[in-house]
């Protein structure tokens, strides 16, 4: 089965075996992967309009900002809405080392934003923890506060690698209805009960 | 300086004075707060240059910088104690007015507590942080600090330790915020706010009252981290603090090594540094005036200027094969050779800048929407300006003459011929039409030296292991946000003692509250955008 977008042809993508292992995964675990037109129809809507949060806390921002003008115009795409409430959002796009103080806004904006939401760690910081892995301030990776979709390594990727990036999330999405779907919610409710929010002080 | 000397020495007895790269004084803690009023306003030495709080082990203590603004003189002062409990050294909020963010940051790392600051709350960390991390026995297990998932208290009191009578210290509460105050968070995740930086904005209709500011959420302990580090291996800190100024910064931590080491930089490299610093300040205002502009409402004004940066990047990408963290400096000289089409492209460049420049003023500048917006909001004084240490574009924008590259020239600007732009009206139009006609003398240098690079080597040869002597340099620079100093201690050895960044953007955010009182709330997004702070360098 080829998962592609529209703009790339299937052989163009690095790492197919990867998203083969997981259907085939899928398949020997007899969860039915033949989409419905309905669910077709669905996520080709949907995969091409995913809107991102702005969520920059440095220097990969700036790149963001860059893959937003006129040069490598994410408006091709249908990603250039980027919200500045989580309301409005489909993902965040991490971009940015995450510190200890950033770490508690970080999961409120995640838990605002409403399903379905995906999340992009871009960046070595995001990653990581990047070059200040051994900071007594800095999250060894965002991965650790919220389950992420992809990452996007780079220091900072260049806009083309944060292109390549959200065109693997939107491969993703198409065929959410089998390792998506009920899957994914699955991995998304575990992660939040191992990561439990502490007591809320205001 | 010898008159200066004289009269510390007469009035100071128990000072001890040194020789040595500035003039630098001892003072114990008790003399600390006189002494400084007598540089201030006998000495006129106006400008609180650097304030670094230091462990040597058994002392704590803090280094200060002064500058005098018209002679551009500097002096050192150091005040230690002892006290490794309980800390504490008299503050000089009253004298200068950035003492009062530099010293509560001294608070956060060291633990020391500054007599009669009226705000002595951590800066950086979480109020609910253990321990002190600057200091040299910090326990780093990451089970005493955890990534904590719980939203922090805010507090709308906070402490001060007040000094009643000579020797008698009381804690009391001060209040931040009355009840009766309506206060709006804003950020740390906002838009508008270039970064993460967290407001909490008091407001009175639409009137900005007071604002208390939050930093911290983008600190990344850099400073620390290089006290971990050989003296190559923090170079690429450097690129990723203001990453819009990447290789000036990394130019004045070089700077400071190579003085350390007594290095001389080949010509060649030094030319290459000088054109990289100026086609790194072309990008950056175009990148500021860019997002300025939008946050104002004018977003056409974010894609013209950013078309030209991405020219910029190329070139610079063609170098140095990145288009951000570039890692292009390396002490001696730079890393690699320009590349064998960089002149013709800067000169494309030159010939595009002019243009572009006038396209800018056409669409924005002149415009009426934009001179209600930004004319006499957010006014910067030259004495305020002096008092809250902001320098570059802001600084000179409210009159004061304070370009690093003119006062205390560092690598070839002292044969460059350029203008230092000083406006006198010091609101926000200032600083953006501050930041356009700097890019026309950026142009210039590069116009000059284009032609000019002469041949030969691009690194001087260095030891394979770089140690540096015992002692301490402070090297500034001019980024693109005002003056940059780096400060190093070394107790011998291939590690640094302190590295300490001093960075204008810092100071520029510590002047917000000053700025934004009595202003609109809508103002303050124009302010905060024509200060063009960057966060992380704020951070560290
Ligand atoms: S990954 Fe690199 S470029 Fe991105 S935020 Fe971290 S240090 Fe900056």
């Amino acid at each position: 089965m080829e998962v592609t977008t529209k703009s790339m042809p299937y052989g163009d993508w690095k790492d197919n075996e990867y998203i083969e292992g997981m259907v085939n995964e899928l398949k020997a675990n007899g969860v039915n992967v033949v989409v419905g037109s309905l669910d077709k129809l669905i996520n080709w809507g949907r995969s091409n309009s995913i809107w991102p949060l702005t969520f920059a806390t440095s220097c990969c921002g700036i790149e963001f900002i860059s893959l937003g003008a006129a040069r490598y115009d994410m408006a091709r795409f249908g990603w250039e809405v980027a919200r500045s409430s989580p309301r409005q959002a489909d993902f965040m796009m991490v971009a940015g080392t995450i510190v200890h103080r950033m770490a508690p806004v970080v999961r409120r904006l995640y838990d605002q934003l409403a399903e379905p939401k995906y999340v992009i760690a871009t960046g070595g910081c995001a990653i990581s923890g990047g070059p200040f892995r051994h900071s007594y301030h800095v999250v060894k990776g965002v991965g650790e506060i919220i389950p992420v979709d992809v990452y996007c390594p780079g220091c900072p990727p260049r806009p083309e690698a944060m292109i390549y990036a959200i065109m693997q999330l939107s491969r993703k999405i198409k065929v959410e209805r089998f390792f998506g779907g009920v899957n994914r919610q699955e991995k998304q409710q575990d992660f939040l009960k191992n990561h439990p929010l502490d007591k809320m002080a205001d | 300086m010898a008159n200066l000397q004289a009269i510390v020495a007469e009035k100071f007895p128990e000072a001890e004075i040194v020789n040595g790269e500035t003039l630098e004084l001892n003072v114990p803690d008790a003399k600390w707060h006189s002494l400084a009023t007598t540089l201030k306003n006998e000495l006129g030495f106006d400008n609180l240059t650097a304030l670094i709080g230091m462990d040597w082990g058994d002392l704590l203590g803090v280094v200060y910088y002064l500058t005098n603004t018209s002679t551009w003189e500097v002096v050192r002062v150091k005040v230690t104690t002892a006290d490794r409990v309980k800390p504490m050294l008299h503050s000089i909020t009253d004298l200068y007015a950035v003492a009062g963010i530099y010293e509560r940051e001294v608070y956060d790392f060291y633990g020391i507590i500054f007599i009669n600051h009226p705000d002595m709350r951590r800066l950086f960390l979480r109020n609910d942080w253990v321990g002190f991390p600057f200091r040299k026995d910090y326990d780093a297990n990451p089970e005493v600090n955890p990534v904590r998932l719980d939203h922090e208290k805010v507090d709308d009191v906070t402490v001060s330790y007040v000094e009643t009578a000579p020797g008698k210290i009381e804690k009391r509460k001060v209040e931040i915020f009355s009840p009766e105050q309506f206060v709006v968070n804003i950020g740390p995740q906002h838009p508008a706010t270039h970064g993460v930086l967290r407001l909490r904005t008091a407001v009175d209709g639409e009137t900005i009252t007071k604002i208390d500011l939050y930093l911290g959420y983008i600190h990344r302990g850099i400073e620390k981290l290089c006290e971990g580090l050989t003296y190559p291996q923090t170079l690429h800190f450097t690129d990723r603090l203001d990453y819009l100024s990447a290789m000036i910064n990394r130019h004045a931590l070089c700077l400071c090594v190579e003085k350390a080491l007594n290095l001389e930089v080949p010509r060649r490299a030094q030319v290459i540094r000088v054109m990289m610093d100026e086609l790194m300040r072309i990008s950056s205002h175009l990148l500021a005036i860019g997002t300025f502009c939008m946050d104002l409402g004018a977003t056409t004004m974010l894609f013209y200027p950013l078309r030209e940066r991405e020219t910029i990047l190329d070139i610079l990408e063609r170098t140095t094969g990145a288009r951000m963290t570039f890692n292009y400096n390396c002490i001696g000289g730079v890393i690699a050779d320009l590349d064998p089409n960089f002149q013709a492209d800067v000169k494309k460049l030159l010939e595009i800048m002019p243009k572009a420049i006038k396209e800018y003023n056409k669409v924005f500048t002149g415009n009426v929407i934009a001179h209600n917006r930004m004319d006499g909001v957010g006014v910067l004084s030259e004495a305020d300006a002096k008092d809250y240490n902001c320098t570059g574009p802001t600084g000179r924008a409210s009159g004061w003459a304070c370009d690093i590259r003119k006062r205390h020239p560092y690598g070839i600007y002292s044969e460059l011929q350029f203008d230092e732009v000083v406006r006198h009206e010091g609101d926000s139009m200032a600083r953006f039409k501050a930041r356009i006609s700097e890019m026309e003398q950026s142009c210039r240098i590069l116009a000059q030296l284009v032609d000019q690079i002469p041949e030969g080597d691009i690194c001087a040869k260095v030891p394979k292991i770089i140690k540096l002597p015992e002692g301490h340099w402070f090297q500034q620079v001019e980024a693109c946000r005002g003056a940059f100093g780096v400060y190093i201690e070394s107790a011998g050895g291939n590690q640094p003692l302190r590295v300490k960044f001093n960075s204008p953007g810092f100071c520029l955010a510590g002047a917000v509250d000053h700025l934004t009182r009595g202003e609109k709330i809508a103002d303050l997004i124009t302010i905060g955008g024509s200060l063009d702070y960057v966060v992380p360098d704020i951070d560290r």
